[in-house]
């Protein structure tokens, strides 16, 4: 496949997503995994750990996108992928923002709010599932994901120490 | 920073130029490590710059919620669009965006190179194990209203087994479960 071709197919794709991520970017993470596999061949564990190396960045959760376009195109894909993600659902949300204006308030508005709600956790449960089965393949690792869980409810702790720490902790528990 | 003196007034706006939007978001982008980009977004918004009233950080903030994308980047492209239009809107998502994204440009040349490294490998398997972890939580957080109840618990158990297990496509789900979800939480009169 020439360069061109799989540039377009990563704006496609991420591009698809954007415009998709009802109730914010995680709703499309289990999606988004399916299409990483199936379509641009890289394994489910490497989309997961994308999502862990997202997390260890300043800004929006959703910067796993730069990673992955990477893994898949190298540098221009890093590029396209983010701006593909970002782009359409911007420029969709500044024409609907200057619109809305003129829209008196309306009791639809928080129907919508709310009924979108349960859609999105829905699908970020799918999401953290479909991480979940194909990223945990030993004791040691599902012990890790446990923790941080565990440790994620009961405190405020900033999530990047926890992926600092289980990197450490993977690097002496987990098989070389 | 004479800007931020300006009183807040529906009917005129204080001058922002695209630059001063860049450079606010771009501090957010720089610190907000591990999320919570909401809070930064209404120090900066409301308390320090005084661009926005609450009452109107939180019409904003609700819009961005509503429409499809990432909360916090639609939050910088109404903000910079309010101020100084579509350049105005561009500055503010590239503010926010630009600084995590080379960080994560980086992660993904060094993670790359160094998954041969066995040391490396491991400590790579450690992130993809707190991601798993993370995303539940994050899950169970943002969920906790919608565990409660028990016609969200039907709506979103139904689209986790669309999504999980019937493999429908995303689209389409979100037109089916989105509609249906709408309707149940429709608009009623109190004394109906």
């Amino acid at each position: 496949m020439n360069d061109f071709k799989l540039y377009a197919m990563v704006a496609a794709f991420f591009g698809t997503l954007s415009i998709q991520a009802v109730g914010g970017g995680p709703a499309v993470l289990p999606e988004m995994q399916r299409g990483i596999v199936d379509q641009f061949h890289l394994s489910a564990d490497q989309f997961v750990q994308a999502y862990g190396l997202g997390q260890l960045v300043p800004g929006p959760n959703m910067l796993l996108v730069v990673v992955l376009g990477y893994r898949v195109a190298g540098t221009i894909g890093a590029i396209v992928a983010m701006l593909a993600f970002f782009v359409p659902m911007s420029i969709i949300v500044v024409l609907v923002g200057r619109v809305a204006k003129m829209i008196p308030d309306s009791p639809w508005k928080q129907a919508i709010r709310d009924g979108l709600a349960p859609v999105t956790i829905g699908l970020m449960a799918s999401g953290a599932y479909s991480m979940g089965t194909s990223a945990i393949t030993s004791v040691a690792a599902a012990a890790i994901a446990v923790v941080v869980l565990g440790v994620m409810l009961a405190t405020k702790v900033n999530p990047i120490w926890l992926v600092l720490a289980a990197a450490a902790a993977g690097a002496f528990v987990l098989p070389h | 920073m004479a800007v931020a003196e300006v009183p807040p007034d529906p009917a005129a706006p204080p001058k922002v130029t695209a630059a001063t939007i860049f450079l606010k978001f771009l501090v957010i982008g720089s610190v907000s490590f591990g999320g919570g980009i909401v809070a930064y977004l209404r120090t900066m918004l409301v308390d320090q710059t005084k661009w926005y009233t609450e009452d109107e950080f939180l019409t904003a903030l609700e819009l961005s919620q509503t429409l499809p994308g990432t909360n916090s980047v639609n939050m910088s492209v109404i903000v910079g669009d309010k101020f100084a239009g579509w350049p105005g809107a561009a500055a503010g998502f590239l503010g926010l965006c630009l600084p995590g994204a080379i960080l994560a440009y980086v992660l993904a040349v060094g993670s790359e190179s160094g998954r041969h490294n066995p040391i490396a490998h491991a400590a790579l398997d450690g992130v993809t194990a707190c991601a798993v972890g993370i995303l539940t939580a994050i899950t169970l957080k943002t969920g906790k209203k919608q565990f409660m109840s028990f016609p969200d618990v039907l709506l979103l158990g139904v689209t986790f087994v669309m999504m999980s297990f019937l493999k429908f496509k995303l689209f389409f789900i979100i037109a089916v479960m989105g509609a249906i979800a709408i309707y149940v939480h429709r608009p009623r009169s109190k004394t109906a």
